[in-house]
């Protein structure tokens, strides 16, 4: 091939860099980017649902044995709900939690596998792919939030119907699933290597846990506990779905504050994952 | 016109110098191959053109843009396809190739016959709609081609692209590569260990050694230049690397390419 005949084929091909709109260009492509990568997910899910089915286990027996026992007991202060209705909000963050921490494995693996290198070459900005598989994590936590509905449901649990707080509750486990799963993405940045990653994630997920107000209310924590429960971002989104899930349940902060708290988290986190995810290949 | 510049293009990784101070041209529609053994330093060289990682020194243009200052203007000009499997073996081909054409922002309407292009380009039309997990390792690597071409890139880097191919599936991946460049002429800058891939297909090639080109030339001259008779390129690449193949390199390239061979099955 002459280098004439080169030119010539070279003309053929699109050639988006002359675009003088390049960067507005990329900026209006975020959204789809985002979309297209949540879209993998829902495609995979779809194809391979057990891992949601094994995942609803968890939560099921801590609704079923500890939801139950400390019912009877009575010895925990939930106000003018009952035990059950107080911790099933809990049991949802903990679930959108537990599933989100040990997200970033999933980039550790795409690491390994090659795939990551060709995400990283693509003109995809770096905070779509951050953004893109955090929001598929939020996919994942949405059918998680209704397998526990349904379990909620059967367990006489006094589930708010109405519509608005429906969409409420999707969209607080949809950014607080954005929240954990971008800072799960973090520590794979950091750390790389699955096995590291398994023993920081454990590490982790108790803490936030128990530093909660998840299964049982700030007001008992000793003080220190409830320093680490104010500055915990898991605290702020079951404050926020106590206020929306459950008949009677009210947000101690205010649901403006809760989602403020989890927006703010999100963009920082954001910010601070799409500076090193390129660190995953190198 | 040179689509690939390097002018002192080097890397260290603490007090290692992985790639010093290597200068290239590399001509529109060329065929590339950058040779050398294990921890030569080759896919270090990749890495920054493909704006993976950052030069330490040296300046390097692909397709015109630098890429150390205009790495989102390179990343749409080019496409790489790994050593590692990159194609996810959990979608099917249509699914992966459509994912890849949202992400260089294809036009929502042409993304079908984009799709439907590429396949056929590398005869993969009838198994459009099955899991990638049950390709073979030479359908893997044809796929990875066919996503490598749904944007139309000017600029083509192969990483070892026939790591793990049995002969007939190498000569398929060499078809396809003569090919792209006939009909599209894209330029290709592969790495390979293999020198009778490098001899097929590669117009010119640089041998690495150490993080440095030691030579550069066309296979035919550079054999010629050897004075010997019937000399092969591996008796070129015995020259200039001063040792044998696979003599060199560390756990984590030797496990890189068992991991890639194992998945291509």
């Amino acid at each position: 091939m002459t280098a004439s005949e080169v030119d010539v084929a070279l003309s053929d091909w699109e050639e988006p860099t002359s675009n003088p709109s390049w960067r507005f260009s990329t900026l209006v492509s975020l959204p789809g980017q985002c979309l297209a990568l949540v879209e993998i997910e829902f495609l995979k899910l779809r194809r391979d649902p057990t891992d949601l089915l094994t995942r609803a286990v968890q939560p099921a027996l801590w609704l079923l044995i500890f939801g139950n026992v400390f019912s009877k007991l009575r010895a925990v202060p939930t106000g003018n709900l009952n035990y059950l209705d107080f911790m099933t909000p809990g049991i949802l963050a903990q679930s959108v939690l537990f599933l989100a921490i040990f997200y970033g494995i999933g980039v550790i693996w795409e690491r390994d596998l090659g795939i990551m290198h060709k995400l990283l070459v693509s003109p995809t900005p770096r905070v779509a792919l951050v953004l893109g598989k955090a929001l598929s994590a939020g996919l994942r936590a949405l059918v998680q939030a209704a397998l526990i509905y349904v379990l909620a449901f059967l367990l006489g649990v006094h589930l708010n119907w109405h519509l608005p707080a429906l969409l409420g509750v999707g969209v607080v486990v949809l950014v607080g699933a954005t929240a954990f799963s971008i800072f799960s993405l973090i520590v794979a940045c950091l750390v790389k290597s699955r096995e590291r990653f398994m023993g920081i994630g454990q590490l982790l997920t108790m803490p936030l846990f128990f530093a909660s107000n998840a299964i049982y209310p700030i007001a008992i924590m000793p003080g220190w506990l409830k320093a680490i429960a104010y500055v915990n971002p898991l605290t702020y989104e079951v404050d926020a779905l106590r206020a929306l899930m459950v008949k009677g349940g009210a947000s101690h902060f205010g649901l403006g504050l809760d989602i403020l708290v989890l927006t703010v988290t999100v963009a920082l986190l954001t910010s601070i994952c799409a500076r090193l995810y390129a660190n995953l290949v190198r | 016109m040179n689509m690939i510049e390097l002018d002192g293009l080097t890397r260290s990784f603490g007090a290692l110098v992985a790639v010093d101070d290597v200068s290239l041209s590399i001509r529109a529609g060329e065929i590339f191959g950058l040779l050398g053994p294990n921890g030569a330093g080759k896919t270090t060289v990749i890495k920054m053109l493909t704006t993976l990682l950052p030069p330490s020194g040296g300046v390097a243009r692909v397709a015109g843009f630098d890429v150390a200052h205009q790495s989102a203007r390179v990343r749409a000009e080019i496409a790489y396809v790994p050593q590692l499997v990159s194609a996810d073996g959990a979608l099917t081909a249509s699914e992966n190739l459509r994912l890849f054409a949202k992400l260089y922002g294809v036009c929502r309407r042409e993304i079908g016959s984009r799709v439907d292009d590429a396949l056929r380009f590398v005869g993969l039309g009838d198994s459009a709609d099955r899991v990638v997990r049950g390709y073979s390792g030479g359908m893997v690597r044809r796929l990875e081609l066919a996503m490598a071409l749904i944007h139309r890139p000017r600029v083509l880097f192969l990483d070892e692209p026939t790591v793990g191919l049995d002969p007939l599936a190498r000569q398929a991946v060499w078809q396809q590569v003569r090919q792209l460049v006939k009909q599209f002429g894209m330029t290709i800058l592969l790495t390979t260990h293999l020198m009778e891939e490098a001899d097929s297909l590669c117009d010119r090639v640089a041998i690495m050694k150490r993080g440095h080109v030691t030579t550069t030339g066309s296979p035919g001259e550079l054999k010629a230049a050897l004075g010997l008779p019937d000399a092969t390129l591996d008796d070129v690449f015995a020259h200039h690397s001063g040792e044998q193949l696979e003599s060199e390199g560390n756990f984590r390239e030797i496990s890189k390419s068992r991991r890639s061979i194992a998945r291509l099955g």
